[in-house]
């Protein structure tokens, strides 16, 4: 019985213990701080910068041609909000009703799993490459760029985006709904568009907000696809469009064209916060005790 | 009573027919889904044909990649594309991790929710946005302040002083490197922060009662028990860091060498696609940025299709739509 012995030992080793458990814990709360340091840096760079180029001007004047005096964003504002609008009006219902197909169809057959399986690879796609893939199948056909393949091409991202989600509200419906109309004799299609759709329809909501949020900043597939245009146009023309010309304006060497920029970024990026913030709104109130 | 006997059987055919419909729909959205991925291999396979033709394997082994004389080699480009997510990884990774923990074990309930949504928007922002604020203010930071600093530190230095060599661009490989943690943080923090809300209570408590401290109980009981789901999630944003476009475009550099000096420009294969895509004025030149795209696709499917594997196992919901 060495008491005096092992109590110093132990002494010390709890001591040691102690000391790794607050610096580990410190160290997490500081990678924390770091993780919030740069969101609110972008954020401040882009109030900063693209506050004082905002102006009625900047919403009413289309794009100026070099050295970039006057002018503004509307015709890269009204193409964005086309292009996302088609996008998501062509990606959006195949996307439900894939997403339908999984949670009350397919459940956990073998086509239902390969296709939540090929569905999970479609949302990690570099968004490059759906670019690439709509040049190919669209606008070398074609044999020009367009609004209409850039529309595509963020329909081709918006969709494995809304399959995800509708299956994952739907399946938030609660199965004794789901039985209590099938036991009235109504088939599955009845249940699904009568009780299962309502109930699940703020979900749903939140699931198209989150793939407008995703393709509305989307740059990378629009370069190859709807190109930019520093003029109006139909949606069978290039089309200007707000992230193209955030990167031709970035890039280039005068100030103003610059400025239109940064105002620019200011705003893609409101409309993204406020859509994602939304969506998660309308999941809390969905569903009280969950985190999202 | 006599009608309703006429009627009921052409109501449910009605029904019947309905249901065949709606039901055909749903597996046809399922189906159409299902092909876009062979599409897309497809596409680029045929796009990419050409040039993968003419070179042969040398377009992966050659570093050449000259326009005028239309020989492409793609070596510069994989490398820059490989370099920079691994080391946006080593940044990444330690940083997502403490933020994990931070979210799970750490924070108290009130601060949990604020915090968790503001990492979450930061994945939110496009990445265009991490491109301009990249070469605009953290660009001429590094360029001023930290790579002064690590030529005279660690330049000297056998080996690894290679690595730190050369004017202080502001651009160039490292800058692209953090930019690219920076985007993938709010990912892995997510998945890892998921994985681990996956882990028993009663584990956790027990391992407290034994008179664990907090650390230890990460250490010794959380972490391996979701080591297949963190593992998953680091994959997954290195599949992300792989194929991201326009933040690495703004900060690259586009320089078709290899250079030692992380500090030197270079370029990604998604960066020099973005790039040059509009100036290829002949048929080899966009097959050869096509044969790039294929090459990328291929290595991030494979990240990809691996990272989802190992999250199989986890209840989907608990995942978001990340």
């Amino acid at each position: 019985m060495n008491r005096p012995v092992t109590n110093a030992a132990s002494a010390r080793r709890r001591a040691i213990r102690k000391l790794t458990n607050v610096a580990a814990l410190t160290a997490s709360g500081l990678a924390t701080a770091i993780g919030l340091f740069f969101l609110g840096a972008i954020l401040w760079t882009l109030i900063k910068d693209g506050l004082s180029g905002m102006s009625v001007a900047l919403f009413t004047q289309p794009t100026p041609p070099p050295p970039g005096t006057g002018g503004g964003l509307l015709n890269a504002i009204y193409g964005s909000a086309v292009m996302t609008v088609i996008g998501i009006l062509i990606g959006a219902p195949v996307g439900m009703l894939a997403g339908t197909y999984l949670a009350e169809y397919g459940r956990n057959s073998r086509l239902a799993t390969v296709l939540r399986f090929i569905n999970d690879v479609l949302l990690s796609t570099p968004s490059i490459i759906v670019g690439l893939f709509v040049y190919g199948v669209l606008v070398v056909p074609m044999g020009h760029f367009s609004a209409i393949a850039g529309s595509v091409a963020l329909a081709v991202i918006a969709m494995p985006v809304t399959v995800r989600t509708t299956e994952d509200m739907l399946n938030l419906v609660p199965q004794g709904m789901k039985d209590a109309s099938m036991a009235m004799g109504a088939y599955p299609w009845r249940t699904i568009t009568s009780i299962v759709y309502p109930a699940a329809r703020s979900g749903i909501v939140t699931g198209l907000l989150l793939a407008i949020a995703r393709i509305s900043g989307e740059t990378a597939p629009l370069l190859f696809t709807a190109l930019n245009n520093q003029f109006w146009s139909n949606i069978n023309e290039p089309m200007a469009n707000l992230p193209m010309v955030i990167f031709q304006f970035a890039m280039s060497p005068y100030k103003e064209m610059q400025q239109l920029a940064w105002s620019g970024a200011l705003l893609i990026t409101l409309t993204i916060l406020i859509l994602s913030i939304a969506a998660r709104i309308i999941v809390s109130t969905l569903n009280p005790g969950g985190r999202r | 009573m006599n009608t309703v006997a006429v009627i009921e059987p052409r109501h449910a055919a009605g029904q019947r027919l309905r249901e065949r419909v709606f039901r055909g729909a749903t597996l046809a959205a399922a189906i159409l889904v299902l092909t876009l991925l062979g599409g897309v291999v497809v596409t680029l396979l045929k796009g990419a044909w050409p040039a993968f033709a003419r070179f042969g394997f040398g377009f992966v082994t050659s570093e050449v990649w000259n326009p005028v004389t239309n020989k492409y080699g793609a070596l510069a480009p994989v490398y820059g594309t490989l370099v920079t997510s691994l080391i946006a990884m080593l940044f990444a990774v330690p940083i997502s991790l403490g933020i994990a923990i931070f979210l799970t074990e750490l924070a108290p309930s009130w601060l949990k929710r604020p915090v968790g949504i503001a990492i979450e928007l930061l994945a939110a922002v496009p990445s265009i946005i991490f491109g301009i604020w990249g070469l605009f203010v953290l660009a001429p930071i590094l360029q001023r302040h930290v790579q002064p600093a690590l030529i005279d530190w660690l330049g000297p230095l056998p080996v690894i002083g290679k690595l730190f060599q050369g004017p202080p661009y502001g651009i160039g490989v490292l800058t692209a490197s953090i930019v690219l943690a920076i985007m993938v943080i709010p990912f892995i923090a997510a998945v890892m922060r998921d994985v681990f809300e996956t882990v028993p209570d009663v584990l956790k408590e027990s391992a407290y009662g034994l008179g664990a401290t907090t650390w230890e109980v990460i250490w010794k009981v959380v972490i391996p028990h979701t080591r297949v789901g963190m593992v998953g999630g680091i994959m997954l944003g290195l599949g992300r860091a792989l194929g991201e476009t326009m933040a690495v475009t703004f900060v690259i550099g586009n320089s078709h060498r290899i250079a030692a000096s992380l500090l030197a420009p270079g370029t990604t294969i998604s960066a020099a696609i973005a790039n040059e895509f509009t100036e290829a004025d002949s048929g080899m030149y966009t097959s050869a940025l096509i044969a790039l795209g294929a090459l990328l696709y291929l290595i991030t499917l494979m990240v990809i299709a691996s990272a989802r594997f190992m999250l199989l196992r986890l209840d989907r919901r608990a995942l978001g739509s990340v």
